[in-house]
């Protein structure tokens, strides 16, 4: 039996309030490959990692045009280096599209465990940002992945040509009518007669949609009751692009029940359909953020805010003369998997790694030691009011973090409330992007206050 | 090992205005201040056998030779942070006191505004491991310390700022008495308190600024110091400590203190025998990058004990006319801080404060002074300390 083996969600913590509803928005410290950093984790907890053998990154908004993005969230998240990597794009369907070729690789035999991360921040719409994540693999199967369908579309309703920042639409009535409401139900009725069920087989239908209106029409055209449709979350989440499907696949999986039938439907430039059914296993899965937790961990971001940091990230602006590729590629476990060490001498756990031990002075007698999963205390801290802050993120804060368990090491904090940061304070570490320098995305580490500080809060 | 103490002289000093000296390359002020020491030791620049260099933005030795034009003897570039131009000094002196050399010339220079430098170390280039935070500044490090001695001794930020406030208050007035200081104007405590943060919890007023300058000595072994001049000063003790970012590697490093000024002195103290630092000492110019570099610094120095220094501070303990003068001629704050001057810079005023000739800043019979740089930041320093005394 294929399918999904473990899921996982990351929801930005920022929302943008937009009348009676909000959406989540990216801080301006992430980016597609952060978040899917950030929902891989969540779908990795308690999986031993050594047993993801495939990593597939799929988005239309990939940091680089050619330089795997998969490779990056392989390191950071400290995979096994014999990894089969790929980075899916270019269409809303890519998430799905690699749900797909997971289940394939794992059915052919050529991967066991494949993990795939979703994940998208587009701009020029008014799209919200997120990740999903998922294994795929044959043991343990949480849902059973029994079958798929794709329909192929040639159509230019919604696109951005290459390098163009902002996407781009054709007139309403032709991209729905044309498209999406069209393209849809034709591709889910094509499933129900090569799998020989109906509507009322299904369980939860787990629907794509460019807004609540459309969604709303698709679900009376598949005429489907309200119970088997998983909730689309435009007024909590927002419409996040290529993960928006898998998202409320993970909502979906959430509330699931052995037994249940799952389809997923995506859409862009034709449809992907998946015909899901879950076990009893999937009362195993437990300790997630996933997609209900996250939309109850929340801090609100002002619209000039927000739009700040949209311009800042379309501006995309080169804040170093060049960082050095041949420093990063000798530092990668260091800068990446954020990969500290321990003498084996004194235990003392030190971070960056050091040859000669800080405390006993013995030479080369280290084990790697991560950090990415520890949490930790601020031991002190400034707020940086320099120039070249973007003024929407000044004050930034400086720490000085003590690790429970040792190690010391120093950070800028995301994600936080400046004035209320203190000494003392609790964190927890967090994948970011700390800006481009000579065409190089400077992927680190930052510390924030633990994310559960935020649940059921307002700022 | 033997001590430093006596052995060596300085016989001769210069130091140029501090400030932004737009009209002045490194070469002018190198020859503006080489030329102030010489006079001033009665000496000509082709007696000098040989040169140490301080400086951190010039990468050679070069520049110096050039711009003095010496005849084909040894300069010797060297480069040690805050404490540059002290470790031309320490230097000079081994090559002194080791007989290789009888008269020779320590000197440091920094030209920084050429750099478009806004500020104390700016940095704001690739890292070139690629994890280079935003605003990263000099004064965010010591900051790290501002908050961590708020919470370590239970001050609250008030209590804080007020006590900054006295240290760059009594250094903004004692370089209102000195010409060659940048800055000559006093401040208040509602200025300094009221300033725009830089780094909270340090303020405008906290930060020192930046600024062009050199200064020079002229040192020689002790026993030819009387062909030279009669008030020569004898070098008494050279402490130099090199963290090796301890602090940042170890949670055991409280952020409170700085341990390479500890260890720096306790050297410079043996070599000069000088058992209670309070009480032997007259003067000290210390290294206020900072104000609340200046407040730790007075605990690393042993000037008082640990936690106590906002009390002395608030009874003004350090100010010109208190027991132990600290920064007597203005300091960092009052002077900025071209960096590989700045030590050159210290000793010159505590060279002149032993020769009677601070003018309206002169201590009455100062018979130990005391120098201290520190470079990098609490953590992982640079601590430097010297000794000089009056001549018997």
């Amino acid at each position: 039996m294929t399918g999904i083996v473990s899921y996982g969600a990351y929801v930005p913590l920022r929302r943008l309030s937009t009348g009676p509803s909000e959406k989540a928005v990216a801080n301006w410290d992430e980016d597609s490959l952060t978040m899917a950093v950030a929902a891989a984790t969540d779908c990795l907890s308690g999986i031993e990692r050594k047993t993801i053998n495939g990593l597939y990154f799929a988005s239309t908004t990939p940091p680089y045009a050619e330089k795997l993005a998969a490779t990056t969230v392989g390191w950071a998240l400290d995979l096994p280096r014999d990894l089969s990597t790929a980075d899916i794009g270019d269409t809303l369907r890519a998430g799905t599209g690699a749900l797909k070729m997971a289940t394939d690789a794992v059915k052919a035999g050529s991967a066991k465990n494949v993990l795939v991360t979703v994940s998208d921040l587009r701009m020029g719409g008014d799209f919200a940002d997120g990740a999903a994540a998922f294994i795929v693999g044959d043991k343990d199967v949480i849902a059973e992945i029994e079958g798929g369908y794709s329909l192929s579309n040639e159509l230019l309703d919604v696109w951005r040509a290459a390098g163009a920042k902002n996407v781009r639409s054709w007139e309403d009535r032709f991209v729905f009518e044309e498209g999406y409401l069209k393209i849809l139900p034709q591709a889910i009725k094509s499933v129900f007669e090569k799998s020989g069920l109906s509507v009322k087989d299904i369980t939860k239908a787990v629907l794509y949609g460019p807004d609540l209106r459309r969604h709303r029409e698709i679900v009376g055209r598949l005429g489907l009751k309200p119970e088997q449709v998983q909730e689309p979350l435009f007024d909590k989440l927002g419409n996040t692009g290529t993960a928006f499907a898998p998202m409320l696949l993970v909502a979906a999986l959430e509330n699931a029940n052995p037994g249940d039938r799952v389809l997923v439907a995506s859409y862009g430039d034709g449809a992907d359909v998946l015909l899901l059914k879950v076990t009893d296993k999937i009362k195993n899965i437990t300790g997630r953020w996933g997609i209900k937790r996250s939309l109850a961990a929340k801090m609100p971001v002002s619209p000039a805010d927000y739009h700040a940091y949209k311009e800042f990230a379309a501006a995309d602006p080169d804040r170093f003369g060049g960082a050095s590729a041949s420093v990063i590629a000798r530092e990668r476990d260091a800068i990446y998997a954020l990969a500290g060490v321990k003498c084996q001498t004194c235990s003392t756990v030190q971070y960056p790694p050091q040859r000669i031990c800080t405390n006993c002075h013995t030479k080369d007698n280290f084990e790697p030691y991560p950090f990415t999963d520890k949490k930790g205390k601020v031991f002190t801290f400034t707020l940086k009011y320099g120039g070249d802050i973007p003024a929407f993120a000044r004050p930034g804060v400086d720490t000085m973090v003590d690790f429970a368990g040792g190690g010391r090491a120093l950070f800028g904090m995301t994600d936080m409330v400046a004035e209320k940061v203190k000494v003392g304070l609790d964190v927890e570490m967090s994948f970011r992007t700390l800006g481009v320098g000579g065409g190089i995305h400077n992927y680190f580490w930052r510390c924030m206050p633990l994310r559960l500080s935020w649940l059921g809060k307002e700022a | 090992m033997e001590s430093i103490k006596d052995k060596v002289a300085i016989v001769g000093m210069g130091c140029t205005k501090f400030g932004e000296n737009w009209e002045k390359g490194a070469d002018d002020m190198l020859v503006d201040s080489a030329t102030e020491a010489i006079q001033d030791a009665g000496i000509e620049m082709k007696d000098i056998q040989a040169v140490w260099f301080g400086t951190t933005r010039l990468n050679t030795a070069e520049p110096c030779a050039t711009a003095l034009k010496t005849e084909y003897i040894p300069v010797t570039r060297v480069e040690n942070l805050c404490a540059t131009a002290t470790e031309a000094l320490r230097n000079a002196c081994f090559g002194v006191a080791s007989g290789v050399y009888d008269v020779v010339l320590a000197i440091g220079v920094e030209k920084l505004k050429d750099q478009g430098m806004g500020g104390l170390g700016t940095v704001s280039g690739a890292g070139g491991d690629g994890t280079m935070e935003w605003g990263m500044s000099a004064a965010m490090f010591f900051a790290r310390m501002a908050t961590r001695y708020m919470a370590h001794y239970g001050l609250t930020y008030e209590e804080l700022k007020q006590t900054l406030a006295k240290i760059s208050v009594k250094n903004h007035h004692n370089g209102s008495l000195n010409p060659r200081a940048h800055f000559q104007r006093e401040i208040t405590e509602e200025m300094a308190i009221n300033a725009p943060m830089v780094s909270w919890p340090l303020g405008l007023y906290d930060a020192c600024g930046v600024s062009d300058g050199s200064a020079a000595a002229i040192v020689c072994r002790a026993d030819m110091a009387k062909k030279f001049r009669d008030d020569y000063v004898l070098v008494k003790g050279l402490g130099l400590a090199v963290g090796a970012r301890q602090g940042y590697l170890q949670p055991s490093y409280d952020m409170v203190h700085m341990e390479e000024t500890v260890r720096a002195a306790r050297q410079a103290y043996a070599m000069a025998g000088i058992k209670n630092a309070f009480e032997e000492i007259d003067l000290a110019e210390v290294h206020d990058c900072f104000t609340i570099t200046e407040l730790v610094i007075m605990e690393d120095l042993g000037f008082c004990p640990r936690g106590k220094a906002p009390e002395y501070v608030k009874a003004g303990t350090f100010k010109l006319d208190g027991k132990l003068a600290v920064n007597p001629d203005g300091g960092l704050k009052s002077f900025g801080h071209p960096i590989g001057a700045s030590g050159l810079r210290m000793i010159y005023e505590i060279y002149k404060q032993m020769q009677g000739k601070a003018g309206p800043r002169q201590r009455k019979n100062p018979s130990l002074g005391l120098t201290h740089n520190f470079g990098m930041n609490p953590g992982s320093g640079i601590g430097s300390v010297t000794i000089l005394g009056q001549r018997d």
